[in-house]
């Protein structure tokens, strides 16, 4: 390698690539969406259409949806590239794999996650949660959605060497999603029962920061032993 | 000073010295066992709330001090094999898996035949049984994973990354689930000052615990004897010592 890149401009490029990857494959992009989208709307039709008991549960089923969503895309973050050769490639590259792997990552988040978030005041209507709600949904989302890919990453790379590694994912990585399920869902109810929700929200924060400074680290670990 | 360490860990030599500790172990652990029921089940009296139904208590509370325990005991040799590549503490790691997960089901099975008589429900998403349900499926996983890649190191070190990410998801399940919704018993026995359980309850259950460790020892050396054997079975040592041609 004649030129030097610094991590920065590689995590950039890393970055740039897999969007433009995921632009060219646009059919597949509204797939997890539309999962999502389909999953909240059977709640409705299979539990029962009352108003009440929906806006009881809905912030736990949208919150559900989006973890299984979430689930359904992580497979794309390293398949492809395992496929194709080019994860091998990023392993013996200078910089540092988790640094890459973070880059996949919010790759992954970018083109999963935030359209979750566009479409989730439409389905929380939907549900019938009550307005105030509306607003702690979006923003447990904003701040969980990020983990689960992370975590997500995690399972992934340990999955990734093997032939089906589908339902294996979600085993592995369904227990780690449980507490931001269960903080998130919390969030939302106590924003539709008026009760403040920083703590919350705090914790989700914290739980992203800790995701955010580890998950790379043991994702790009993983990689190693999946490629060895 | 980790030179008889060293040789503990060779695969020969830990075939032959825990041929010789598991009997003992598993002995000591019937003995103990033996002793721990007579207490619990016969000399402890009634409880004055409960009445007999406590007495699940010498079961129930040693198999889920045990079910973290061994997550423990598997996670730090997992780390072990991960950072030092002994084969030795991948061996016991991937052992102690299968045991870690009979112990949490048996937590979780008495704890059910307990909740019945005393909440009327075989089940209740209480803090505890959540997450001592989540450890089930911790376990699992690790052995799912482990199941499923074909090359047994390799497959050892993608388990125990698995096996340390649940390490730091485990505090933070316990706690999320505690403060989501709790309604079981606040602890008895692991306070800093004296316990609020009576001591004619606390020894059988203390001799019980420490027969239920004794139990899982003689077990997870028993289980790695097998899986040093699977592992290294065209190794020369074992067709010496066992006699077999092949």
């Amino acid at each position: 390698m004649s030129e030097q890149i610094d991590t920065g401009r590689a995590f950039l490029a890393m970055l740039r690539r897999d969007l433009t990857l995921a632009y060219r494959h646009r059919g597949e992009l509204a797939n997890p969406l539309l999962f999502f989208v389909i999953v909240v709307t059977l709640f409705p039709l299979g539990v029962s259409p009352e108003a009440g008991l929906l806006a009881r549960i809905g912030a736990g089923v949208i919150w559900v949806a989006a973890l299984l969503a979430a689930m359904l895309s992580l497979d794309s973050i390293f398949r492809s590239d395992f496929d194709d050769g080019a994860l091998e490639q990023m392993l013996l590259s200078p910089h540092p794999l988790s640094m890459l792997v973070l880059a996949k990552v919010a790759a992954h988040w970018l083109v999963t996650g935030v359209p979750l978030l566009v479409m989730a005041p439409l389905l929380g209507v939907l549900m019938r949660l009550p307005g105030e709600a509306l607003g702690a949904l979006v923003a447990t989302l904003a701040l969980g959605t990020p983990v689960l890919s992370l975590i997500g990453a995690i399972g992934v790379a340990l999955t990734v060497g093997l032939r089906r590694g589908g339902v294996l994912v979600s085993l592995l990585v369904l227990p780690l999603y449980i507490p931001v399920l269960i903080f998130a869902a919390s969030a939302v109810e106590a924003a539709a029962a008026g009760v403040p929700v920083t703590g919350q929200l705090y914790f989700l924060g914290a739980l992203l920061a800790l995701a955010l400074s580890l998950a790379p680290f043991a994702a790009a670990a993983a990689l190693r032993v999946s490629l060895s | 000073m980790f030179e008889p360490l060293h040789r503990l860990a060779s695969p020969p030599h830990f075939y032959r010295w825990s041929g010789r500790l598991a009997p003992w172990l598993g002995a000591a652990s019937g003995v103990l066992m033996l002793i721990g029921l007579y207490g619990g089940l016969v000399l402890a009296p009634p409880d004055y709330q409960q009445g007999d139904s406590y007495r699940i208590i010498f079961i129930h509370v040693p198999a889920a001090w045990m079910s973290l325990f061994v997550y423990m005991v598997m996670a730090v040799s997992a780390g072990i094999g991960i950072v030092w590549r002994v084969k030795l503490a991948e061996v016991f790691a991937v052992s102690s898996a299968p045991l870690g997960a009979s112990f949490t089901f048996l937590a979780l099975a008495t704890g059910a035949l307990w909740g019945k008589p005393m909440w009327g429900a075989w089940w209740v998403w209480d803090a505890r049984l959540t997450s001592e349900l989540i450890l089930l499926f911790l376990y699992l996983g690790y052995m799912a994973l482990y199941a499923a890649i074909e090359d047994r190191r390799i497959a050892a070190r993608a388990a125990g990354i698995l096996a340390l990410v649940g390490v730091v998801n485990i505090p933070i399940i316990h706690y999320s689930v505690e403060w989501w919704n709790t309604l079981h018993q606040g602890p008895t026995v692991t306070k800093l000052d004296t316990p609020s359980i009576h001591p004619s309850m606390l020894w059988p259950l203390l001799v019980m615990a420490l027969a239920f460790k004794l139990f899982y020892a003689a077990a997870v050396l028993l289980r790695a004897r097998t899986e040093v054997l699977e592992r290294e079975r065209n190794a020369g040592w074992v067709s010496e010592m066992l006699g077999g041609t092949r």
